[in-house]
Order: C-alpha cells, then structure tokens, then sequence
C-alpha cells in the first residue's frame, strides 16, 4: 500500500510469519502490516475466520497478534519497533 | 389474572431451584406457573460455575441428596440433550499443599467412600498425570470422578421450556385463607390463587417467608469469580482438564465466618476459558468488588498454576450464595401454612443439588414417596415463627 | 493521597481539565492509555505538524501548558480498575504502581459504534475511526478504493481525510437525512455545518458521490472484501426492496455514531442515562459533577457532542476541581459564565445532530440468520433470536449468558448495543438504559494479567507493550 508522506526517521524492518516488513518509528503493529497489504493476521477460534484490524483504536480486541513470542496483543496498540518478530495466530494463539 | 388457566402450583423463583421444581412438578401432572421478579436464572443460578460436585460433601443427608441429584442430572441431560446444556463428566481434583492437609483429604475420602462416592487417592508425584500444569511440590489429593459441570443458564432455561413462566411478575407475599392453608401470591394487586406455593427465591426466600410468619434465617454469602481469555477453542481440552480446588476449600465452605474466607478453585468451560473462584464473605449484599478479594482468589490460583500468571483476566462477576446456619438447604412443607413448600438455602451447591430438590418437591407436593428423607432439611428445624407484625410484603 | 486529582483520558477534555486544574495549584497526575496525547480528535503520528488536524494550536497549548504546570503525566497507562478510597480514589494501572488521588475526572472518550450486516466480519471493514487512526497515526491509508458509510457528521473529515491522501473514495452514504427535512431544527443545524465546513464542496470537487438516507447493507469478498451493496432507506430507515446496488472498493470505512466509555465510572457507582443517541452516558451537572462525590466526568461520556464541546466541559471540571481542592478558579466568573453558556449550547446542537444522524430504525431488517452479532465469540443472529424467543430470555444480559454474545474478548464492547438493540425489538419494547447496562458494566475495566491482578512482579502485559 503507501504512506503519505515520507518519514523523517529511517524506516526499519518487522518480520510477519518470517517476511520482512517495513515500518517507520510511530506507526504502529497494525498499520505496518497493513501498508504493506497485510489484511488478516489472525484466525478466529470457532470458525477459523480471518480477522484483522476493525475499529483500531482498542476497544474491539479483532486485531489480536503475537508479538516477540506473546499471544494477543492488539496489533492496533503496540508501537512497531525493529526487530519486532510478529506471527499470525490460529484461534487463541495459545 | 387471578388464576392463571388452570394452574395447581405457583413456583416463586425462575432460577436453577425453581426451574427444577417446576420441571419435576410438571413431569408429575401438576399445572405450573412459574414467577419471577427478574428474568430467568437471574439470581444466584447465573452466578457460579455450573459445579455439580459431590467431592466438597461431607458424609450426611446433603451428600445423599448430591448423589441422587447427580444421577438425575445425567438423565435431564438424555432427555434435555447434554450438549444443549453443556453437561460433561469433568471430574473434581482436590489438592493438599501439605502432608497434615493430604492426610486430612486421605481420611475425608474414606468416609466419602464409605457413603457411595468414587474417589481415588492420588500421591504428590501422580498428580501430574491428571494436570500437567499443575504447580510442583503438593503432597497429594484425590481425584473424583463422578464431579460434573454444565452451564447453568443453559439447564435453567431448558428445563423451564414450554411451562408457563412470567417474568417481571414481583411477588410480594404468600396469601393465606386465614385458616393455615395458602391461597396464592400477590403481584401487585393481584392475588394470584394456586392450591400449592413453593418458595424458590433463593437469597430473597427468607423475606417471602416472613410474610407468613415464617421465619427462614437465609442469608447472602458473596462470592467472586474471574473468567480469563479464552484459551482453547469451543469444545476443546483447554489447559486445565477437571476442576481443581484445595485440599482448603471445605473449611472455607464450611466456615461460619463472616470474613474473607477463601480457597483456590480453577476449572475449565467448554467455550475455552477458565473459571477462577472462590471466596465467601458475609457482608450483606454489598455490591461492591474489592480489590483485596479479586486479588487473593488471583494468588491463590497462581500458586495452584503458576502458568495463569501470565493469562489475562477479562471479567470478573459477583452472586450472593444463600445461606443456612446449618450449611443445609431448605426443602419442604412449611411449618405453619398447608400448600406452602420451600425450596431454598442451597449456597453455593444449588446447580448441582436442584433435579434431587426439584424430585422431593414434586414427591412432597403431589403427596408420593420421597426418594430421600426429607426431614434434615426440613423448614421447621429453625424454630419457626417470627414475632407478630414482621415483614408484611416484600419490598424489594 | 498523592493527587489533588487524576484525570483519565489524554484526549480535548482531560488535556483541558488536568491543564486547567493544575494551572491553579493542584497537584494533578492524567494517565492516557495511548502513547500520544490528543485522544481520537487529535490523533497523530511522530511527525505531526498539525497539517490536517482542527484546532492544532489549541492541542499544542495544552501540550505545552501540561509541562509548564508540572502534571505527572503516564503515556501508554492502562487503568483496569477504579475503587473507593476513605480519603478518595485509587486507580490500578497494568505494570505500574497505583494512582491515588483525592479526586478523579474521567474523560475516557468513545470508540465508534458499530451496526452488524452481513459479511462485516470481512479483513478491510473498519469503523471510520481505524481509517482515521491509520491515517493520523501511521501515515497510512485504508485502501486504494474505499467506501465510507453509516452515519454521523465524522464521515465527512474521514472520506475528505482519505481524498487529501490520494485514496479514491468510491462514495460517502449517510443514512440520516441532514439535508431533506428542511423543517426539522436538526436538519437546519446539520445543513448549516454542512456549508461551513466545505465538505460538499470537497466532495463534489472530486466526484465522490455523496448520499443520504443510504447505508451499506452487506459486505462481499472472499479474504477481505471487494465490493459493498448499498440500499436506499425509506422515512423509517428500513432499506427499500430493489434499490440494491453493487460497489466495489478495497475497503470499506463504516460506523454510526461513537460509544462511551464508562466502566471505570460505572465501577465507582456513577448513575448514567440514556442519550438521544441510544447511548448510556454519566449524569452529570453542568459543573461535570457526577452521582458520586469527588468524581467528574467530561467530554463525550457524558453525552458525545465533539471535541469543542469537550474542551468546554474539560475546562468547567478543571475550574470545579480546583475549587473543591481549596484553589481559587483559573477563570474569572464572566469567562466562567461563556463556558457554560457555550457548554449548553454546544448541548443542544448535538442533541440536534444526533436525532438527524440516529442509528436506522430499520437496521435489523437488513440482517440474515446468519449474520454475526457477536464477532469475539461468532455468535450469529438466530442464537440471539433462539435465546429470546426459544428460552425465555428477557434481557440482554440474560442472552448473553445463554449464548455468550458479549462474553468474548471485548466483553461486550461492540456487541453491546446491538445485541441490547435486538433483544429490546424481539421483546416488542424500546432499548432502555437498563438494558446497554449490563454490557457496560465491567469491574475489570481492561484486560490484565492474572499475576497482576495477584499483585506479583509485573509479567507481560496484554495491552501495548510500550514499555519493553
């Protein structure tokens, strides 16, 4: 996808399931997936749905991601940082 | 309405005990009305864990009445449909921190064998087998696996379906004809007539007793549960297989204290999450949720299993477990009116103990034979009557 | 007790009540539970210059005025739970030790309200909100091609946001009718905000069609979704059979209106009511005083009304805590009077806007059986109808327990008005105050870890992890 405008501190790398993903200090988790066209990153535990970001601000808890090894953090809330290592979860990510 | 069409029996209460009562009553060919304040299993039934347990009773007429009650909620779940009501053979797993506290479990399950319950002792290093995130270092327990667990709403709504049920209908006094017979309930204005009043309001039973005289010392005993996150998908063997409790957990139970009596109990649901009990406090039927209590149920679920450190917790809801002095429940004819039963006082055993008081109520109601002698439960054992002018209606 | 007051909520009203308290003396602690200030309306990302954003300046001065005045001041601060005190309040914050203060103000805010339709559930909807976060935020944008829809005057800043970035948005549907009642007080307000603020202007400028008393009625797609269908609604917002239409987007930006967010005032005993919005909301006086002494609220839990007007509350609550702290008021009574004359006129106007912008009456029309109601726990329309019309549930908490709408992660939060919506309707009555507040209550205002709650060493924390 695209940013819109061009960011005043370098960009850095995440890994999503092992890809690289490129972020730039502020954003967070989820927009950082989501620019790169990332739309689901996790599976809901009844259905096996996908699911990914909705109301992104917190309060919906659809965003849930593993980050750094710990399940159902809300990719919409966490700050992206290098390094960050972000795995998709399948039903409770636990 | 006066009368609704055709109605023998009014049950005051659409909670598991009522629901029960209701059940049975209809089962037996009574026509039955079923009232209440709020909605259905709106009280205490909606409140706990759905624990149909006879591993935290001790040898003695609430055991019998377990055992029984028991048997019969395995045959609602054939006739209702076990998964409808979420009814599985769990398992209890009682826990002793020490070797004083496993002796304790060793001679407690010998009498509870003794009285027809399933128990097998299990040492320190064999309860890994049965809960592999159980915390290292206890010195033993017991496993029991005639323990249970359905969901609560599910059973009471099922057993209530296609009876006469009126929610929002406050009663606010059992009438009587003046001459020792009951005539019906009042809503309102109304008097509602019925042959047969069963009393099955739970933490309230003791006011709508009181407006006959009656007196019924039931009181609340508030207690608090936290649900974590789901962890496990619908249907699912989640982390923790049975319910788990401490060896401590009796004592609390039995406890007359009105502080802060707590012990740990940790169980599974078949939606993934886990339960986390358990405390108990007389105080009234103060609302409120201190943190003190939340957090003394947290250690002490924490030190059973220490991985639910990391697990977030989100909800934690509040009942008021009714209460006798005696820790029995209160099921049978009241003392002074003819027509008028009681079905009530069940603290914190009602989901588990409700088809066996549901069957003595209809036994008692219709004039069959008890399975069971209902006499240790008896109303009249308080005492009584209230001094005169007491509590004219319910005003709540 | 440490503060002379916390404020709760780092948005327009708790900047101004914590700058306006502390600028008289108070000893005064905010915690935010995002890592910038700003709350929603000024949300921005690392680089922001205030390009985009209304009144920057005002932010900015209360940025500032936030340093000057020495207020304790906790980013990324996750309050999960609020209690009485003997001398005042204490309020736990995940991985930090306890806020306590003589006196607390809330102005917690709202997240967007969300109406189910068939395929909602799909990767790319989102509230406008999200869009509006993305964008602010993180410099990104929702999609190539996007739908915004659903109703309130916040979707005209979220498509005109998205234009300014070089999205195509595919069309704007509002399913009020601001502009066809001419004789309705509403109406007349929401058309006069409607010129002033240009964005027909906008929108015409680059062909985005633009229509009312229209909504989107499903979502299609097989991953994400490529394509919304749109109904015309008639007067009584039902969607009117044969006016389907099919168009595709990339993403689809949807929500009616805003939520409060109140389950830590609820948890201290505070007395709510029901908004002209459908919404359960504080009572309070024009001071921002609520039903428990020593707490306040400001901003839009205490009716959604925007940011103007939260400014305004912000500043009354700030002045009336000061002076129940022994301080003297940071504004002179004239100024005072403004306030609230401002404050109860900028009341009125969104009572006005909310009766234009209503959820449709007729919203539960467009769902199927199978549509979900409950998107935490997939809890389709037809378990909530089973539970009402099959086992004698009355109430919504009575649904809930039967089948679990409301008892997943979110607790309630987005199916709370919903599924409060249709057991109101299946039980033939009106949604009332008492029945939005069996969701709304929650102890446990926020996830936290059991350890945490134990009072152990601080472990992970399942909110942002800002503090690595």
């Amino acid at each position: 996808m695209s940013w819109i405008r061009l960011p005043g501190a370098p960009a850095f790398s995440i890994r999503f399931d092992g890809v690289p993903v490129t972020a730039v200090p502020g954003q967070t988790v989820a927009a950082a997936l989501w620019a790169a066209g990332i739309r689901s990153w996790r599976t809901t535990r009844g259905g096996g749905a996908p699911r990914g970001l909705f109301c992104g601000i917190g309060a919906c808890f659809d965003c849930l991601v593993t980050i750094d090894g710990e399940p159902d953090q809300r990719a919409c809330l966490v700050p992206a940082r290098p390094d960050q290592l972000v795995t998709s979860q399948a039903g409770t990510g636990r | 309405m006066s009368r609704p069409a055709g109605t023998d029996v009014v049950v005051v209460g659409a909670g598991i005990i009522g629901a029960a009562c209701a059940y049975q009553l209809a089962r037996a060919g009574a026509r039955v009305t079923v009232l209440d304040a709020g909605p259905i299993a709106g009280g205490t039934s909606s409140a706990g864990e759905g624990n149909l347990l006879v591993s935290d009773k001790l040898p003695g007429p609430e055991l019998e009445l377990a055992l029984g009650s028991l048997r019969r909620w395995w045959e609602l779940g054939d006739q209702l449909g076990a998964g409808t009501i979420e009814l599985e053979r769990k398992g209890g797993l009682m826990v002793a921190g020490s070797e004083p506290a496993r002796e304790r479990v060793s001679a407690l399950a010998a009498d509870q064998r003794a009285a027809g319950v399933t128990v097998i002792e299990l040492a320190g290093d064999q309860l890994a087998d049965y809960e592999p995130r159980l915390a290292g270092g206890l010195a033993g327990g017991a496993h029991y696996p005639q323990d249970a667990q359905l969901q609560p709403m599910l059973a009471t709504a099922h057993l209530l379906r296609g009876l006469d049920v009126r929610c929002g209908s406050r009663v606010r006094a059992i009438e009587t004809d003046g001459r020792g017979r009951v005539r019906g309930v009042r809503i309102g204005s109304v008097l509602v007539r019925a042959d047969a009043v069963v009393n099955a309001t739970g933490v309230a039973a003791g006011e709508l007793a009181a407006t006959v005289g009656t007196r019924l010392p039931i009181q609340p005993r508030r207690g608090f549960i936290l649900v974590t996150a789901p962890l496990a998908a619908p249907g699912e063997p989640g982390p923790i297989r049975h319910k788990v409790y401490a060896a401590d957990y009796l004592s609390a139970v039995a406890s007359d204290a009105a502080g802060l009596a707590s012990s740990p109990v940790v169980e599974g649901t078949r939606a993934g999450t886990v339960l986390i009990g358990s405390s108990r406090e007389r105080v009234g039927f103060d609302p409120a949720y201190p943190l003190p209590v939340l957090r003394r149920i947290a250690r002490e679920a924490v030190a059973l299993f220490p991985f639910l450190a990391a697990v977030p917790v989100l909800r934690a809801y509040r009942g008021f477990r009714p209460y006798t002095p005696d820790h029995l429940p209160v099921i049978g004819p009241d003392p002074r009116v003819a027509g008028l039963w009681h079905a009530c006082g069940h603290e914190g055993a009602g989901i588990g103990l409700a088809p066996g008081t549901g069957a003595l109520i209809a036994a008692m109601v219709t004039g069959g034979d008890p399975e069971l002698d209902p006499a240790p439960f008896a109303p009249a054992r308080f005492g009584g009557d209230l001094p005169p002018g007491r509590a004219a209606t319910v005003d709540r | 007790m440490s503060y002379d007051v916390a404020v709760v909520g780092g948005g327009p009203a708790g900047l101004a009540a914590a700058v306006t308290a502390a600028r008289t003396g108070c000893r005064v602690a905010l915690l935010d539970a995002s890592p910038r200030l700003g709350g929603q309306f000024w949300r921005h990302d690392e680089e922001a210059s205030g390009a985009g954003h209304r009144a920057w300046s005002v932010f900015a001065g209360l940025r500032a005025g936030l340093l000057d005045t020495g207020v304790e001041y906790t980013a990324a601060a996750v309050t999960w739970f609020a209690a009485r005190e003997p001398a005042g309040f204490s309020l736990r914050v995940a991985g930090r030790p306890p806020v306590a203060a003589r006196r607390v103000v809330f102005a917690t805010g709202t997240y967007d309200r969300a109406l189910p339709f068939p395929g909602w559930e799909l990767p790319g909807v989102v509230t406008p909100g999200a869009a509006q976060a993305l964008l602010k935020g993180s410099g990104v944008v929702v999609g190539a091609r996007v739908v915004v829809a659903g109703a309130g005057p916040f979707l005209l800043p979220v498509a005109t946001g998205l234009l300014a970035a070089g999205v195509r948005v595919a069309g704007v549907f509002e399913a009020g009718q601001p502009l066809g009642y001419a004789r309705r007080p509403g109406a007349i307000a929401a058309g006069k905000l409607w010129e002033a603020t240009g964005y027909a202007a906008t929108l015409a400028r680059h062909r985005v069609p633009y229509r009312t008393g229209h909504a989107v009625v499903a979502a299609r797609g097989r991953s994400a979704v490529s394509s919304v269908e749109v109904m015309r609604l008639d007067r009584q917002g039902a969607p009117v059979p044969g006016t389907r239409r099919t168009i595709e987007c990339d993403a689809l930006a949807v929500g009616y209106g805003f939520t409060p967010q109140l389950e830590l005032p609820l948890a201290l005993g505070c007395d709510t009511r029901l908004d002209v919005d459908g919404n359960l909301v504080l009572e309070v006086d024009v001071a921002g005083r609520t039903s428990v002494p020593g707490v306040y609220a400001a901003g839009e839990v205490t009716g959604v009304g925007g940011a103007d007007l939260a400014l305004t509350e912000g500043r009354l609550v700030g002045t009336v805590v000061a002076l129940a702290s022994g301080r003297s008021s940071l504004y002179p009574e004239r100024e005072l009077t403004r306030l609230l004359a401002r404050r109860a006129r900028q009341r009125r106007f969104a009572r006005l806007m909310h009766e234009v912008h209503a959820p449709p009456a007729g919203w539960l029309s467009w769902l199927d059986d199978a549509t979900l109601v409950c998107r935490c726990e997939e809890v389709p329309l037809a378990r909530i109808r089973e539970a009402v019309t099959e086992l004698g549930a009355t109430d919504p908490r009575t649904v809930r327990g039967l089948c679990r709408a409301g008892m997943g992660w979110c607790q309630g939060r987005v199916c709370g008005y919903p599924t409060a919506a249709i057991t109101a309707s299946l039980g033939g009555r009106a949604l009332s105050a008492a029945d939005l507040a069996s969701f709304a209550h929650r102890p446990i205002a926020q996830p936290v870890p059991l350890g945490d709650l134990a009072g152990l060493a601080p472990g992970p924390e399942p909110g942002p992890g800002a503090r690595r």
